[in-house]
């Protein structure tokens, strides 16, 4: 966090339903490398920003900005070009589809290979394809998963299935990561496997991430900082420590 | 390209010719008699059919979205490239270019409409595709009727026989083979995964209605390649022969076949085209048969015979031969 452009740059993002300002005036800052948190209760407008930062809603205000290139206006499939990649709240795979098809699938868009070559099979065809098998594999095998690569994606056990799903994100090859309640359900072994592939994947790929969360415990361990917002409106910022003491966050929490 | 893969593909091309000369055995070596003329026939149908059904089996298996008006894009197919044929009639042009440049009119026509009735209807979620479908197909049907181009209402004849059990079996296989290839790619992979999940595709950035779009041209397409065969086996045609029951009919073989498998889009299309002739005093009882059999299959197999099974030539010779090393099939 310093001078030079931040990853991510929201100003005065907002979002309108009807009547219902689901997200209004959300600003945030993300720097290179950092992990900052989105706490608030339950239908605080969370998912809502992350569905504003990804082209699924187009923002009624404001603007937003990846490494100073506007995004606003962007179709989804775009945004995740420039690089911006999310997991869902309730997992989103290609049920149907073996686990390394799933991280195939996001590899696509780095692929050239035209039509006429997928028909012919010529070289490119096949170098591509056996890059992507290798780039695929090795994926899986941070999460430890390169044994289930065949595996129909539904059949995996839930804590598996979330991470095929950061397994699939990160294959974008994107800057920013959003992970939507990626504890959620989870066991507490499944919930430290987590812990530990993410701080993993901020070594390996150098990738800033926001993270929503309702595990407490797990934001204030893993945040450098936090963002707080109750309906839609952000009531606090800062770090952990400052946050938790900070008497509007408590308020929301424990309900008025 | 792979050592494993050269292998399984020159298996499968001798597989391909051999079932080449055991229908040139039946056919052309007068061993079936005076009835070789009539079986002749069912055989090109089915050929066409398996054509017909494979290519829909892309929008509505692989893709996942209805299309009910396949037999319109057929009839497109037929009518175009009859006229470009009939206007040819007089030139010299021996007949298997002239078979070819039928097949290519068709291809191209269909496609061209194909695209203009995916972009809209593909642009929307939800089930627009089968309702734009239907009602393309009819106005297509009503349009033909009365062109005078097309017949103006009455039967459009003096189509040139051109399409040779032999050329059209070489067609299918190079259709089939250019679907499956397809559909074993990045662009097939991207296709599946937005039948799953296109919110979950296209936030993985896959551009959802470019693929949706491309799926349903190559779709149609082949539908006018089917066209064009079925044009120049039957020499004259009414459009009322394109109507919302042969799009039914096709749609009822994907199903039965299995959404999504290729092997059960082939074998369904044989089986139910060339049966009903088989059994022609049942004929009229054809779609109660119909009816009854996707009832069946829908509660004992909802995802269809074949659900998404591919057969495999080497997966069975491995068998044979007890050589199997447990491989991974996946291309
Ligand atoms: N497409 C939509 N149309 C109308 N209202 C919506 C839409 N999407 C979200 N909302 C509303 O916006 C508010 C915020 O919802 P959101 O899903 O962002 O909450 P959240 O903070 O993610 O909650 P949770 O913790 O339960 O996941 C809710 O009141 C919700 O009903
Ligand atoms: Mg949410």
């Amino acid at each position: 966090m310093s001078k030079e452009a931040p990853v991510l740059q929201a100003k005065n993002l907002g979002i309108q339903f009807g009547g219902l300002k689901a997200v209004n005036n959300f600003d945030i800052e993300i720097g290179k490398s950092e992990l900052v948190g989105l706490i608030g209760p339950n239908g605080a407008g969370k998912t809502t920003v992350f569905n504003l930062l990804t082209g699924v809603y187009q923002p009624t205000e404001g603007t937003f900005f990846l490494n100073g290139e506007k995004m606003n206006g962007k179709l989804t499939h775009q945004v995740v070009a420039a690089g911006i990649a999310r997991t869902f709240q309730n997992i989103r795979l290609f049920k149907k589809l073996s686990v390394i098809e799933n991280v195939k699938v996001a590899f696509n868009k780095n692929m050239k290979y035209s039509m006429v070559s997928a028909i012919l099979r010529t070289r490119k065809f096949w170098k591509e394809e056996e890059e992507i098998d290798k780039k695929a594999r090795e994926l899986l095998a941070l999460f430890h998963m390169e044994h289930l690569a065949d595996n129909i994606a539904e059949n995996l056990p839930y804590g598996q299935q979330r991470k095929l799903e950061i397994a699939r994100a990160l294959a974008t090859d994107m800057k920013l990561l959003l992970l939507d309640e990626p504890a959620a359900g989870m066991n507490p072994t499944e919930t430290g496997e987590l812990l530990e592939a993410i701080n993993l994947i901020r070594e390996k790929f150098n990738i800033s991430i926001l993270l929503i969360e309702h595990d407490m415990s797990l934001v204030m361990n893993i945040c450098e900082r936090i963002v707080v917002i109750d309906y839609g409106e952000i009531i606090a910022k800062g770090t952990p420590e400052e946050v938790s003491k900070n008497p509007k966050v408590i308020a929301a929490y424990l309900g008025e | 390209m792979p050592k494993n893969k050269k292998v399984e593909y020159l298996i499968n091309f001798v597989g391909i010719l051999a079932v080449f000369g055991i229908l040139v055995f039946f056919l052309d070596t007068g061993i079936l008699g005076k009835q070789v003329n009539y079986i002749r026939g069912i055989v090109t149908i089915a050929l066409l059919t398996i054509i017909m059904v494979t290519s829909l089996n892309l929008t509505t298996g692989f893709m996942g979205e209805f299309s009910l008006g396949h037999a319109g894009f057929m009839s497109i197919g037929a009518y175009s490239s009859s006229i470009v044929t009939l206007a040819l009639a007089d030139s010299n042009i021996p007949n298997m270019l002239l078979f070819i440049i039928a097949i290519i009119v068709g291809a191209v026509v269909t496609a061209i409409m194909g695209f203009l009735v995916g972009i809209p209807a593909l642009r929307l979620k939800g089930d627009y595709l089968a309702i734009v479908t239907v009602a393309v197909a009819e106005i297509v049907r009503v349009a033909f009727c009365n062109f005078a181009i097309t017949g103006g209402g009455k039967t459009l004849s003096g189509i040139k026989k051109l399409s040779d059990v032999h050329y059209v079996y070489v067609v299918m296989i190079i259709c089939v083979v250019i679907m499956y290839m397809f559909i074993r790619s990045r662009f097939g992979r991207a296709v599946k995964a937005i039948r799953e999940d296109y919110i979950a595709a296209s936030s993985s950035g896959i551009n959802v209605t470019n693929y949706k779009v491309m799926t349903f041209t190559i779709s149609a397409m082949f539908a006018g390649v089917a066209g064009a065969i079925y044009a120049h086996y039957m020499t004259a045609m009414i459009p009322n022969t394109f109507s919302f029951m042969k799009s039914s009919e096709y749609l009822t073989m994907v199903i039965l076949g299995g959404s999504g498998s290729f092997t059960g889009s082939i074998i369904g299309a044989s089986v139910l085209s060339a049966l009903p002739e088989l059994l022609r005093d049942f004929a009229s009882y054809r779609m109660l048969m119909y009816s009854v059999v996707l009832v069946l299959v829908m509660i004992f197999r909802p995802g269809g015979i074949f659900g998404t099974y591919e057969f495999s030539l080497i997966r069975v010779l491995k068998k044979v031969f007890g050589k199997n090393k447990g491989g991974a099939d996946n291309e």
